[in-house]
């Protein structure tokens, strides 16, 4: 049975993006989309997520905030890139201050295109995100055991 | 009080049931809240799921004894439930509780994180408002059925609610405190956003946030046994009516927690204190000049 899939708990970060994106996430929540009926959680809090949701480009001065948040989320962790600007920079690409797509700073699992990303493509990201969260879960399990092993050895 | 054979079947029952009782009524919550909304709402196992997921997940260590800390709150909830359902006292049960609270509070304010102390600190404040009118239906009980004995108030001829409306309006008032339910969720609230993250819970994570959700649950079940309490008597039909009062309750405090947002704990601490000198103190003078 699935341990993860069905309780998906997201944090929110936007990075450099022009709200689209965020407003677009925001809708997933509202009555119509109601992403909580899979469990869709919206904490606000790295050390309650699964899923890292982020919006938007990385500039100079949000690398460190990007970098830190998912550090501070419990593995396994799972990374969602929104939208064109969180894949690349979009339209902001050319700034002076951007360096580029969220993958520059951290490992990004799954992309979700869209330019604002409409809510079905988040929710479809997220849910794909839960079935990811399963396997990085088997894979965390696996090391855990073999950590034990190796600690028990030693 | 000597143990039974039947205080242990009723101690075996209350430690499995409770927290399944207890899930499934915020699964509850979270549907009713959803269909309020016009939402869809997740699965009424929804809370089963999540914890199951807290289990599995890596937990962050903060410091050596924030995990100590919230295993004793589980702990003295548990035991507070433990000696309200075999019949034990009443006033060594809300002790507990405070006893258990304080571990809570403790947990937060090991942390080093600014939004867990101003969790444990609001904490303190809502301890401090909902206190008098956790121990003053101890005492109405007490003047009602002359003792403080769970066992000998269920055995009453008449319900006790008829003899403390006032304290039972004053206990259903600081429920919505004890349920962290708005307006008065200041110091961690069940949904999701707040001003201060997650306030007492921010730091704990993987299964440490998994115990702290079961204690709620056993915490819930126990507060609602508490609202019971005024209903049961002697009569086997009161015991019907005493759990349709508790989903009632329940349901009630589903109601205001989507009716109205938060407030100030200035204001928490204003009315709370308020409705206890109005409902619950003036009760239990009217009952003393009765008597």
């Amino acid at each position: 049975m699935s341990k993860l899939k069905r309780s998906p708990w997201i944090i929110h970060y936007d990075g450099s993006s022009c709200n689209g994106c965020d407003i677009e996430v925001l809708a997933s929540l509202t009555p119509l989309y109601d992403a909580e009926r899979f469990g869709v959680i919206n904490t606000g809090n790295p050390k309650h997520a699964d899923i890292f949701l982020v919006t938007g480009g990385i500039n100079a001065q949000n690398e460190s905030v990007v970098r830190q948040i998912y550090e501070q989320m419990p593995k396994p962790k799972v990374v969602v890139a929104v939208g064109i600007c969180a894949y690349n920079g979009g339209i902001f690409k050319d700034c002076y201050n951007i360096l580029g797509g969220v993958d520059k700073v951290i490992p990004v699992d799954i992309y979700v295109p869209g330019c604002a990303a409409r809510p079905q493509a988040i929710i479809d990201g997220i849910i794909q995100a839960t079935e990811l969260l399963e396997q990085k879960q088997m894979e965390y399990e696996r090391t855990e055991k073999h950590q034990k092993k190796g600690s028990d050895n030693t | 009080m000597t143990i039974t054979m039947t205080n242990v079947i009723v101690a075996l029952c209350y430690l499995i049931f409770a927290p399944l009782v207890g899930g499934l009524l915020a699964g509850l919550d979270r549907k009713v809240s959803a269909r309020m909304q016009g939402r869809r709402g997740p699965s009424i196992w929804q809370p089963f799921y999540d914890v199951r997921k807290l289990f599995n997940k890596q937990a962050i260590k903060i410091n050596d004894v924030q995990d100590f800390l919230v295993i004793c709150f589980l702990f003295f909830i548990i035991f507070t439930g433990l000696i309200f359902f075999v019949g034990g006292d009443l006033l060594l049960t809300f002790f507990a509780l405070t006893l258990a609270g304080i571990f809570l509070v403790m947990a937060a304010g090991s942390a080093n994180s600014p939004y867990s102390m101003m969790g444990a600190q609001r904490e303190i404040m809502q301890m401090m408002t909902y206190e008098p009118m956790v121990l003053i239906p101890a005492v109405g009980f007490y003047m009602v059925t002359g003792s403080f004995y769970v066992s000998d108030i269920i055995s009453s001829p008449i319900s006790c609610i008829a003899f403390l409306p006032g304290i039972f309006f004053g206990f259903l008032y600081i429920l919505t405190i004890k349920f962290r339910k708005s307006p008065f969720d200041l110091s961690t609230s069940h949904h999701a956003h707040q001003e201060m993250v997650k306030g007492i819970s921010t730091e704990m994570s993987g299964n440490i946030l998994g115990f702290y959700e079961i204690a709620h649950w056993y915490e819930n079940v126990f507060l609602l046994g508490v609202v019971g309490l005024f209903i049961v008597n002697s009569h086997w039909l009161s015991y019907v009516v005493a759990v349709v009062v508790c989903i009632l309750t329940y349901l009630f405090e589903t109601l205001i927690d989507n009716s109205f947002p938060r407030v100030k704990w200035q204001h928490m601490f204003g009315w709370t204190w308020a409705v206890t000198l109005i409902f619950g103190i003036s009760n239990l003078l009217i009952l003393f000049f009765i008597h």
